[in-house]
């Protein structure tokens, strides 16, 4: 304080700003010639194509007219959602019905946003989950309480969407850590049977099982029986989807340091027991990431089904765009679904990024 | 302890455990009876399979593959007419998958690179918009992306009489991209072959000039001396042969054009579909690649005095591309698997021409088979390729 001042002190500039609007712009946008240049060509495209796009979709457009008041303008139709919607969502279920698959289809997501704090994971949920689905199928298929039959062929648009990527997941799941449990066993039978299914269904194209479900498989069964078409392609995409789970867990397995099997055993426990108590918590744990990529290929991959001609939600908004009054319009249509095929696909990875950090338990 | 143990005959450890708890002797069982399950499912579907087909009068076998095909196929790199035979049709199909594989996998290795390394970018701007690519593009189904841009052909470009015309001789409609090509001449076979020569020369070059640099320490710039001879010398033929200039610019006549090189839309729509979604999971395996190399292998490198170039070359690829090329392969895979997709929008790929092939001779189950065997052909040979190469790069540790 009152030391006297030292002649040879230096001052210092006071440090450049490194707040504030302009500091930022400095260090993210302009921090070299180089990058200067690629923010202004970058900032010059997106002003070609961002004003054009905008006033096409928001400032031209009609969000609820008719197809004739779209005939007359420039910008985007997006009334063809909202006038189309129910059959869109719906597809074919019966007229007066519709109520049925609304409902199945808030009681699924109700479950699935209630179960996705892991303090709710107990013996409640463990049967709310059977229960709720039993009341879905129900809803869905009718004939008790005066609710009248719906054939699955009726089923269509997104309950269909929604029933064939939830099945698809949950079934395949413990399907592929099977699998993945029979390829690493030491049995010499098992492991090959598993190794020639994995190996077999992850060369092929989801395509060419769907063909196998709706085309050759009715070659498979005995005279006079019939199995669901919606239910063959629901096989097929479980076991489709298995065998890609069961890749990604090996990963898991094969990433498990071999002390961990060594204290197992020297405990004295079984193999089922090793397996549910030490290993597979631990091994599907660290799969989580590539998993979840597996399950949301799976959920993507639901609409292939358009091809096998399974009225999904991507076939309905198909057929909407085959009504003469509202050809044209496809770009608003499928940018419609593109962006609820996204929300669904950015909530589950954003879950799953969360899950993994609450199940984390390293330091 | 045991001393004081009555010495007891009739009733020792069991020496052997009774058979259910014998872990040889159960897995043995497991086994038997999982073969026989397997075995008995298949032979009941076999047998319901032969009662079906013999009920419904439906041949089996290869054999109709030698009958006229009947049917048109919208385009072929080789020769086809309806008259030709199934064969010819499957290979023309195989040839179409194949084609938009190819170009597909370059064009998604460049841009997913691309974008993959502007991810990384310090420039905000293009860091953000490659993430918005990324997580957009990933979260859209293939399928619903290929019908967009095909509509967009179909909606958005007008007929051939009022084509866009963006580049000279260069037209854009709804009946594809029409391009100008040079007019075939005799220079450029003779330009084709002097490229690869040089391409092989440079192989060895390459070779040569490593070893001299591990036997000298001088190093020999094989690269550029060879990129250098790629373009000179096939120019230096187009020259001597006169520098022939003539194009084939494409004409309108009557509804459609003439001459040029047509780029169907639906070619153009699988390729722009398939190439935009797999290069978002390319992007990303890029970017953890290049992340997954320490900063401290970059700073050592440095710091014994390599030029950025040789820290690429040397340092920092050769680690990156360890983790980059296995997703990676399998990401060229699943675009070659979802080219299959190609059926939904028309373009006449091999599971499109079998599809038709199917409906037209009702032999679904070889049909289903032929395509199983191709993707299962295409997959295995590139498993062997990558475990070759696993080998090949597998990190050498103590």
């Amino acid at each position: 304080m009152n030391q006297p001042e030292n002649p040879t002190r230096e001052y210092l500039a006071a440090p450049v700003k490194k707040v504030g609007a302009a500091a930022w712009l400095k260090d993210n946008l302009f921090n070299s010639w180089y990058n200067s240049l690629l923010t202004v060509l970058t900032l010059l495209a997106l002003g070609y194509i961002v004003p054009p796009f905008f006033k096409w979709a928001f400032i031209d457009s009609l969000w609820n007219s008719s197809a004739d008041a779209c005939r007359d303008i420039e910008g985007a139709c997006w009334s063809i959602v909202p006038q189309n919607i129910k059959f869109i969502i719906l597809g074919f279920f019966p007229e007066g019905q519709e109520w049925r698959p609304i409902l199945a289809m808030i009681l699924l997501l109700a479950l699935v946003i209630y179960s996705k704090e892991k303090s709710r994971w107990n013996k409640l949920l463990a049967w709310m989950w059977p229960v709720g689905l039993i009341i879905m199928g129900t809803l869905m298929y009718g004939g008790i309480f005066g609710m009248p039959v719906v054939e699955t062929d009726q089923w269509s648009g997104l309950p269909l969407t929604m029933m064939l990527s939830f099945f698809g997941m949950v079934m395949a799941y413990p399907l592929g850590v099977l699998l993945a449990l029979g390829r690493q066993s030491k049995m010499p039978a098992i492991k090959t049977l598993c190794v020639v299914y994995i190996e077999m269904i992850r060369g092929v194209p989801l395509i060419s099982l769907l063909f196998m479900s709706s085309i050759m498989f009715p070659l498979f069964l005995p005279d006079g029986m019939t199995i669901d078409k919606v239910l063959r392609a629901q096989v097929a995409i479980i076991l489709f989807t298995a065998a890609y789970i069961a890749e990604v867990v090996r990963g898991g397995l094969q990433a498990m340091p071999r002390g961990q099997y060594e204290a197992a055993d020297s405990l004295g426990l079984t193999y089922s027991q090793t397996m549910r108590l030490i290993i597979l918590p631990q091994a599907l744990k660290i799969v989580i990431p590539p998993t979840v990529g597996i399950l949301l290929s799976a959920f993507k991959d639901t609409s292939l089904v358009v091809i096998i001609a399974l009225y999904d939600v991507l076939k309905t908004t198909k057929v909407t765009l085959q009504n003469p009054q509202w050809t044209g319009y496809s770009t608003e249509a499928y940018v419609f679904l593109a962006v609820l095929y996204f929300i669904c696909c950015y909530a589950m990875s954003s879950y799953s990024r969360r899950l993994e950090k609450e199940l984390h338990t390293g330091h | 302890m045991s001393d004081n143990l009555p010495p007891s005959t009739e009733a020792p450890m069991p020496s052997k455990p009774p058979f259910w708890r014998d872990e040889e002797k159960r897995a043995i069982v497991f086994q038997v009876v999982a073969l026989l399950v397997v075995g008995l499912v298949s032979y009941y579907l076999y047998s319901n399979t032969q009662a079906n087909l013999e009920r419904q009068s439906i041949a089996t076998g290869f054999g109709f593959l030698d009958k006229e095909a009947s049917f048109e196929i919208g385009e072929s790199i080789i020769e086809y007419s309806a008259a030709d035979t199934y064969l010819r049709a499957l290979a023309v199909g195989a040839l179409n998958t194949l084609k938009v594989s190819l170009i597909g996998v370059v064009l998604t290795i460049i841009l997913g690179t691309l974008i993959g390394i502007a991810r990384l970018s310090s420039n905000w701007l293009i860091s953000r918009l490659s993430a918005l690519y990324i997580e957009v593009m990933q979260n859209i189904p293939v399928l619903l992306q290929l019908f967009f841009w095909y509509a967009i052909f179909y909606e958005a470009f007008p007929p051939p009489r009022q084509a866009l015309n963006p580049i000279d001789g260069v037209f854009l409609c709804n009946r594809g991209m029409i391009f100008g090509v040079p007019e075939a001449h005799a220079a450029h076979p003779v330009m084709g072959w002097v490229f690869l020569v040089v391409l092989i020369a440079g192989y060895f070059l390459n070779r040569w000039g490593h070893k001299r640099q591990d036997l000298t320490g001088q190093s020999f710039p094989a690269l550029r001396i060879t990129a250098a001879a790629a373009i000179l010398l096939p120019g230096l033929v187009w020259l001597l042969y006169g520098a022939p200039t003539a194009m084939d610019i494409p004409a309108l006549r009557g509804f459609n054009f003439q001459g040029g090189v047509t780029v169907s839309p639906e070619f153009s729509a699988l390729l722009l579909g398939l190439v935009i979604y797999t290069s978002a999971f390319v992007a990303e395996i890029v970017r953890a690649g290049i992340q997954s190399v320490g900063k401290g292998q970059i700073e050592a490198a440095m710091a014994i005095g390599l030029r950025p170039g040789k820290v690429l070359q040397l340092v920092v690829l050769p680690q990156a591309l360890r983790v980059i090329i296995p997703p990676l392969t399998s990401q060229m895979l699943n675009l070659t698997k979802n080219s299959s997709l190609a059926i939904a929008i028309g373009y006449a790929d091999f599971v499109a021409v079998t599809n038709t092939m199917i409906n037209q001779t009702g032999q679904a189950i070889e049909g289903v088979a032929l395509i199983m065997l191709v993707f299962l052909f295409f997959s295995l040979s590139t498993s062997l390729f990558m475990n070759w190469y696993n080998k090949k790069m597998k990190l050498v540790e103590r």
